[in-house]
């Protein structure tokens, strides 16, 4: 663990708006998302030395630096594994300025996922090769060419030895609609939803998905900077202090498309992150006051319920019903309404989020969040003052 | 009609089985180990030498679903995805061939399906029914 001064610290957040429809290319959106971090900072976007973003982002390190005006970066990488890597950005910045290599770091991430191309429909132009973590090879010719449909295959076993019914599924949904609706920045801002709205979306995937079991597809921009603690109390904002940030890849497993081992009830990965970030953050995701939990789908808020230990292997589904992820209860969800409600800019604006719930000025804001977990599936982050 | 499966060298072996009626998988020679999906070396000892061996083509289904909206790309309607954990205890994406949905649990047995350009892709039926 680091010593205090050295520790980790997202120093600011940028945003652009969450359309289906920016106007713009994702070039600029990534540019205005890195400007406006970078002046909610207080730092000269020229000073920016590392940046990272993952797999599937259109504006390459160069597009950023000359739209920028970075001088020089001393490290970058892209991460493989598409959403789930929202959270591992956390990992790899938090290395990257506590070992010194950098001092002030950048995570981006831009897409028009609605208005350029359709990011939930069949992927054509995607590498037979295993980018992404889909062997496109072993579902493509089979009729499985979605991101719906390689959840919905994956969970099966768990959703059926667990009984898990349509509204058992419905009830996450709403509670992320409920949150949007008063979110000002949220897509679905003031448009709730009831159980009754979820049963009667039409189905994207038989027995599982539903319309309403779905995050949206958005276009957008968000971005991040962080530095070490000894430089961040001389900047605008309180600093948000990254606690601990973990990964886990196990053998033989995929992302979305994880078919090939294990016995698809478990979620051994957010296991081993939850684990580990107890033991480095002394806190554990159960224990924090925010859970940022990602949603691409809404059975994937039932398995990283279990996964990262938020309760037993089979009860989340009670845990949900039980009101727990109120933003009044013991475990408030997503309060900007998750990638579902407010926007779908892969995993990042959930992030920002988390930043917001720790520095007090989240439109739904908790009461007195001291800690904030974020959550990517085989990532996990603590954050807090 | 389905669309051709995509193939790469570490994998053309299983898809030209295929076309021979044949449904195999990557076996390891020093070893004698199975794996699926295939792969350039074998993760236990590390050999590159391999061949293939024929599976019984028995299995149970262990999931399913229908991709709806959008349909199935190359398909007149969308097929019944399943994924089937085989005798030899490796697990296979494929189709259900049936009108009815299958059932977790079902036993199954491989049958081939001609694609779009002529070639074989393996699917299942319900296994008294073979
Ligand atoms: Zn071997």
């Amino acid at each position: 663990m680091s010593s205090a001064s050295q520790q980790a610290c997202i120093v600011g957040i940028g945003q652009t708006e969450f359309s289906k429809a920016s106007g713009r290319s994702e070039q600029q959106l990534a540019a205005e998302a890195v400007l406006l971090a970078c002046q909610d900072a207080g730092i000269d976007p020229k000073s920016i030395d590392g940046m990272i973003t993952y797999a599937l982002d259109h504006s390459d390190e160069v597009d950023i630096m000359r739209s920028l005006g970075c001088e020089e970066i001393k490290y970058t990488t892209r991460l493989p594994q598409g959403g789930a890597a929202s959270v591992s950005t956390i990992v790899h910045a938090k290395n990257a300025v506590e070992s010194g290599i950098c001092d002030t770091f950048l995570i981006f991430r831009a897409m028009n996922e609605r208005s350029q191309y359709r990011f939930g429909q069949p992927h054509f132009n995607l590498s037979p090769d295993a980018h992404s973590s889909t062997f496109m090879e072993w579902c493509f010719p089979f009729g499985a060419q979605t991101p719906a449909a390689w959840e919905a295959l994956s969970c099966g076993p768990y959703l059926h030895k667990y009984g898990i019914t349509s509204e058992d599924l419905g009830r996450i949904a709403v509670t992320f609609r409920k949150a949007a609706a008063s979110n000002p920045a949220a897509w679905f801002y003031e448009k709730p939803i009831t159980l009754d709205d979820h049963q009667n979306s039409r189905w994207i995937v038989e027995p599982t998905l539903r319309l309403l079991d779905c995050c949206q597809e958005s276009d957008g921009g968000v971005a991040l900077i962080i530095t070490r603690a000894d430089k961040a109390k001389d900047l605008k904002q309180m600093p948000v202090r990254i606690l601990g940030a973990e990964y886990s890849m196990f053998f033989n497993h995929e992302i979305i498309s994880d078919f090939y081992a294990g016995d698809l009830i478990r979620t051994e990965n957010s296991e081993s992150v939850a684990d580990r970030l107890e033991a480095v953050a002394g806190i554990a995701p159960k224990d924090t006051n925010v859970a940022m939990i990602y949603d691409n789908f809404t059975p994937q808020i039932l398995r990283q319920l279990e996964g990262f230990k938020y309760c037993g292997i089979g009860e989340a589904k009670d845990y949900v019903k039980d009101g727990h992820l109120e933003l009044d209860g013991k475990t408030p969800l997503s309060p900007n309404g998750g990638l579902m409600g407010e926007g779908y800019i892969h995993g990042m604006n959930n992030i920002t989020e988390g930043v917001r719930q720790i520095r007090g000025t989240a439109a739904n804001q908790i009461n007195n969040a001291q800690t904030a977990f974020l959550a990517s599936g085989v990532a996990g982050a603590i954050i807090g003052k | 009609m389905r669309p051709d499966p995509i193939q790469r060298i570490d994998t053309a072996f299983f898809w030209e089985a295929c076309e021979r009626g044949e449904f195999v998988a990557q076996k390891c020679e020093p070893c004698n180990k199975l794996w699926h999906p295939p792969r350039p070396m074998c993760p236990d000892c590390h050999s590159l030498e391999k061949s293939h061996a024929k599976l019984s083509g028995k299995g149970t289904v262990m999931s399913w679903v229908r991709q709806v909206r959008p349909a199935s790309f190359g398909f007149k309607e969308s097929p019944f995805v399943i994924l089937v954990e085989l005798e030899e205890g490796l697990r296979f994406v494929s189709n259900f061939e049936s009108e009815d949905a299958p059932e977790i649990g079902m036993a199954v047995q491989v049958d081939f399906a001609k694609t779009s350009g002529g070639k074989a892709v393996p699917v299942f039926k319900k296994a008294s029914s073979v």
